[in-house]
């Protein structure tokens, strides 16, 4: 199994990133329908913070990679490995009030949002402590009390939902904003536009999120979208749109933050593209066939979340390789615990099968 | 008791639901300016504001989905579809998304919405206007599926339906909207899942629901006038079905005969006599049968449509072959 090692790899031989000086206030305003800058300059603490918590998904994930592999998880299992600058950007960028919903590629947004890494790994074993008891799998995954609300598994049902979410924000008069993601692939879903439709209609407080990782399970966007710029599909809504380099969590964060306030501000909904990449296929089932090794390959090195940041870190002097590759270990062994603390959970419980299908005592 | 349409009795729920809950709330198409396509909303904009009685553009799937993430959020939404022949836009949200959040949730999320509007035959609009929906969400684990047919139940009914925690598919008639019946006054609270004998009898079962009992209670007349004691059963609920009811009813009359307008094949008549095959067997001196719609599209012209409904003299024949008597 490819493991990806970010971190054991040395620095100087990757080629020059052009955007990682840090740029004006000014360049850093969203351009209309246009590319969103970056900028990696941020303080030290700011980008440990966001490495961290890139690093404890991607090593999660591919844990649970592994755990797929040797039978122990079943079913569809979709894994957000090289997507995570987009998870912890957006998370940053948003107030903890602020609902968030997602489809079925859930583990990462929920762990972001604060749940324990064990009861995403126990309900991925069918365990009674998973995050559902076992009744939801890895798709299925919602934690209501951290304003996260699944886990959706019908190719962009979940965006009308989001826009339902807005819709209560703003019929209880609050200043809550709806952070609503979705995929390339379900941004061609007719409930996708009727969502834009009613959202720009009613000035909904709502940031769509589309991440756009270029393969719709095996179909690339050009092949699937009559446009391949994600970001213009709002236009004939009147939804403004950003492309953002979606492998950067810094400029994710801050392209998040300008349309979160331009949503709580009364001023309707966003739809940020954000272009990332998946390094697994679309599923554990998915060999991905439809593009070559070296495509893979060539975005690991050239692009990669979490390298990026470690080289900022270690390139300005803030911390050296050793010390990053301790945070590794320390997260490794994080993660290993969730695994094992969810492996001694009891097994899903016979006598909550028939539970939760509707209230207790209705 | 004052008596009032069912129309009006679904209009005072909703509207006496909204007075005392402020997080419950209407949408859909024609619901706000227009008072309702077929009128039932009316006064509703006037009194609670647009923020309230919300017309949406025509977008079954997108504000179904829209309804259920409000639900989410713990506000009641009311969602009306113009018809429930629309509502197979919106199927998916009904099914995928209302009916299941609660359970692949593991409890967490419970979504307390209902989904309501004119269902069954209408007179002459051809196949795709014309047709029942019970038996299809009535399938469904997480939904509860609630046919009323007079003034009161569907008052009483959709009152309990938008207090209930969990999704309620509301089926109301088109062809009933305009019948009036007694209604208590003040708050009315019927009991979701419970069946009501509407007329005892010793000698047979009639059940049916909705507009059925209408068929039914006429089909009762006349057998009655043959010499034939019918119980007829309002089911009232499709899911859950009150199963006691319907067997404790077949204790006593030993035959049954399900009456409905959607089409014969996996239908709510099926179900009911399967359960009364399963539970009652020893208790049968005939075969259970059903009534039901033809087993074809709805056809358009009258006397094609006649024939594909189902109509009390066919009630009234099916409860002789039970009976082993002549009509």
């Amino acid at each position: 199994m490819a493991v990806s090692k970010p971190m054991e790899r040395g620095t100087e031989d990757l080629p020059a990133l052009p955007n990682l000086e840090v740029r004006s206030a000014a360049s850093r305003e969203p351009k209309p329908n246009g590319r969103e800058r970056t900028a990696l300059g941020q303080p030290p603490e700011v980008l440990l913070d966001i490495h961290r918590r890139m690093l404890l998904l991607r090593r999660m994930e591919e844990r649970i990679g592994q755990l797929y592999a040797m039978g122990e998880i079943g079913g569809f299992c979709h894994l957000y490995i090289g997507q995570e600058a987009v998870a912890v950007g957006m998370e940053r960028a948003t107030r903890p009030d602020d609902p968030v919903i997602t489809a079925y590629r859930c583990h990462a947004h929920m762990v972001v949002r604060g749940a324990a890494p064990e009861q995403v790994i126990g309900e991925l074993l069918g365990k009674a402590r998973g995050v559902s008891q076992g009744k939801g799998g890895s798709m299925h995954m919602f934690d209501p009390a951290r304003n996260f609300y699944g886990g959706h598994g019908i190719v962009g049902a979940q965006v009308p939902l989001g826009t339902g979410i807005a819709f209560a924000l703003k019929y209880r008069k609050t200043d809550r904003v709806c952070v609503t993601y979705f995929g390339d692939g379900a941004i061609s879903q007719g409930q996708v536009a009727e969502a834009f439709n009613m959202a720009a209609l009613w000035n909904l407080p709502i940031v769509y999120v589309v991440e756009n990782n270029q393969y719709g399970m095996g179909t690339a966007v050009d092949r699937a979208s009559a446009i391949s710029e994600l970001h213009r599909r709002g236009e004939s809504f009147g939804i403004p749109g950003r492309e953002v380099d979606g492998m950067d969590p810094v400029a994710v964060e801050q392209a998040g933050q300008a349309a979160l306030e331009h949503a709580r501000g009364g001023q309707g909904p966003m739809l940020l593209e954000m272009k990332t990449y998946r390094y697994r296929g679309h599923s554990m089932s998915d060999p991905a066939l439809y593009r070559s090794r070296e495509e893979v390959q060539k975005v690991r090195e050239e692009r990669d979340p979490i390298a990026r940041v470690a080289d900022v870190l270690v390139q300005s002097g803030v911390v050296d390789a050793d010390r990053l590759k301790v945070v590794d270990r320390e997260i490794r062994a994080q993660v290993m615990e969730a695994v094992t603390a969810a492996q001694a959970m009891p097994d899903a419980n016979p006598a909550e099968l028939l539970s939760d299908i509707y209230a207790a005592g209705s | 008791m004052r008596e009032i349409s069912v129309r009006e009795a679904i209009r005072d729920a909703m509207a006496e639901e909204m007075r005392r809950d402020e997080s419950v709330f209407l949408m859909g198409e024609e619901v706000a300016e227009y008072e309702g396509a077929y009128k039932v909303s009316q006064g509703l904009l006037k009194e609670f504001g647009p923020e309230r009685v919300v017309d949406t553009p025509i977008t079954e799937a997108g504000f179904a989905g829209v309804g259920v993430g409000a639900a989410m959020m713990g506000l009641r939404p009311i969602v009306e579809f113009m018809t429930w022949n629309f509502a197979m836009q919106a199927i998916d949200q009904i099914v995928n998304s209302a009916a299941k959040t609660r359970y692949m949730s593991g409890g967490l999320l419970g979504l307390p919405i209902v989904f309501r509007g004119p269902n069954g035959v209408a007179s002459q609009v051809a196949a795709q206007h014309s047709q029942d929906y019970g038996a299809w969400y009535a399938h469904v684990p997480g939904l509860k599926v609630v046919a009323p047919f007079d003034a009161a139940d569907a008052k009483g009914l959709l009152t309990a339906a938008i207090r209930d925690p969990d999704p309620v598919v509301f089926l109301e008639h088109e062809l009933l909207y305009g019948e009036s019946g007694q209604v208590p006054d003040g708050e009315h609270v019927a009991e979701l899942g419970r069946a009501r004998v509407v007329r005892p009898g010793r000698d047979v079962t009639l059940v049916s629901w909705s507009r059925g009992v209408s068929l039914v209670l006429d089909a009762a007349a006349e057998l009655a006038e043959q010499g034939i004691d019918a119980e007829v059963i309002d089911l009232r609920s499709l899911r859950p079905l009150d199963r006691a009811t319907l067997l404790g009813s077949v204790q006593r009359t030993h035959r049954i005969v399900s009456v409905e307008e959607g089409w014969p094949s996996c239908g709510v008549g099926a179900e009911i006599v399967a359960t009364v095959v399963a539970e009652a067997f020893d208790a049968l001196d005939a075969p259970p049968q059903r009534v039901s719609g033809a087993d074809v599209p709805m056809p358009y012209a009258a006397h094609l449509e006649a024939l594909a409904l189902p109509l009390s003299e066919t009630v009234v024949r099916v409860a002789h072959e039970v009976c082993y008597t002549d009509g």
